[in-house]
């Protein structure tokens, strides 16, 4: 009996299922607490370097908001944290929003998050640094 | 966690202040499956592209057990970036977009503050481009075509591909080869002046 073989939408087997459910049990299945942004192109840059000594009680803590931590030791894109990490952009939101709320990290949305269009000048920054590539 | 917050921590290192993080802008990268999205992103990109991949349920995210977890429940969105510095204080990320045109709400999210779209057209399956063509028309997004030129297709002049693709005549339809840097730069520097011109209107 074939099974959608060669289907790509179908290749959902064993070795996928840890990886998948745990990321959301991580987070308990909170989805987006706060009313944070977190765009996939927001840089993000730790404001400490670890959580111990200071939230070694917390309940929420999980080893990957100690991972984002040493990631972004150097601002990094929300979208290069969840590559990085091989987690959902949904989970890695959760767990930005928790470090957030700790002043661990500091954020920056990208140019346009405010108005939904990047500005003039920032289109022609963008226009004078590919000519110069 | 109201608690948590007040209690004291520390800066052990300088991080910058959030003003002074880099921000950035976002160019799509659209096209058919095996168009060359990936292909033209990693020609551009200064960091290896990185290549995601979002499982997704049937029911949406936050799932917190694995019955019934089986192969129709799930699927795979992919999608690649790369990042272009424009300068200390502003990256240029370029997405290729998921190639089915059902991960439309990821669309959405990608295309949300997006400055411009490339759709990569190839000849051989130019119907893979309407749902990316359709859109950026309906989103308003400023477009451009780039007719990804691989070696066994045969080359069809831009106003053939505008035709097909029932484009309006200001769109710009361009050739490139998404394996060559400098073709793919002056496909983005066409998109960003493309861009220009349309906000000018």
């Amino acid at each position: 009996m074939s099974r959608h073989e060669g289907s790509s939408d179908h290749q959902w087997v064993d070795e996928a299922a840890g990886p998948v459910v745990r990321p959301y049990a991580m987070v308990r299945g909170r989805t987006r607490a706060r009313q944070d942004v977190f765009d996939l192109v927001a840089f993000v840059v730790a404001t400490v370097d670890s959580l111990d000594g200071w939230q070694d009680g917390w309940q929420e803590r999980e080893p990957e908001h100690q991972a984002i931590l040493a990631l972004c030791r150097r601002p990094r894109s929300v979208a290069e944290v969840a590559a990085s990490l091989s987690l959902p952009v949904g989970v890695v939101r959760v767990l930005l929003g928790d470090l957030l709320e700790l002043e661990a990290i500091r954020v920056r949305e990208p140019v346009a998050a405010a108005t939904g269009r990047p500005s003039l000048r920032v289109i022609r920054e963008v226009l004078d640094g590919l000519r110069a590539l | 966690m109201d608690s948590v917050r007040s209690e004291p921590h520390y800066e052990p290192h300088p991080a910058p202040r959030r003003e002074d993080l880099p921000q950035a802008v976002k160019i799509l990268v659209a096209g058919g499956f095996g168009a060359g999205k990936t292909t033209l992103v990693g020609a551009v990109s200064e960091i290896t592209p990185f290549h995601t991949e979002e499982t997704l349920t049937r029911s949406g995210i936050g799932i917190d057990d694995t019955e019934g977890v089986e192969g129709k429940s799930t699927t795979t969105v992919a999608m690649d970036f790369g990042r272009i510095t424009i300068h200390d204080r502003l990256d240029l990320f370029l997405f290729g977009t998921p190639g089915q045109d059902r991960f439309w709400f990821m669309w959405d999210e990608l295309a949300a503050g997006a400055l411009c779209a490339v759709v990569l057209a190839d000849t051989r399956r130019l119907a893979a481009s309407f749902p990316a063509v359709d859109y950026f028309e309906r989103r308003g997004l400023p477009f451009v075509v780039a007719v990804n030129s691989f070696d066994d297709a045969r080359i069809y002049p831009p106003e053939t591909v505008r035709a097909a693709l029932d484009l309006d005549p200001g769109i710009p339809v361009l050739l490139c080869d998404a394996r060559h840097r400098d073709s793919v730069k002056s496909v983005l520097v066409a998109t960003v002046e493309h861009v220009l011109a349309t906000e000018a209107l």
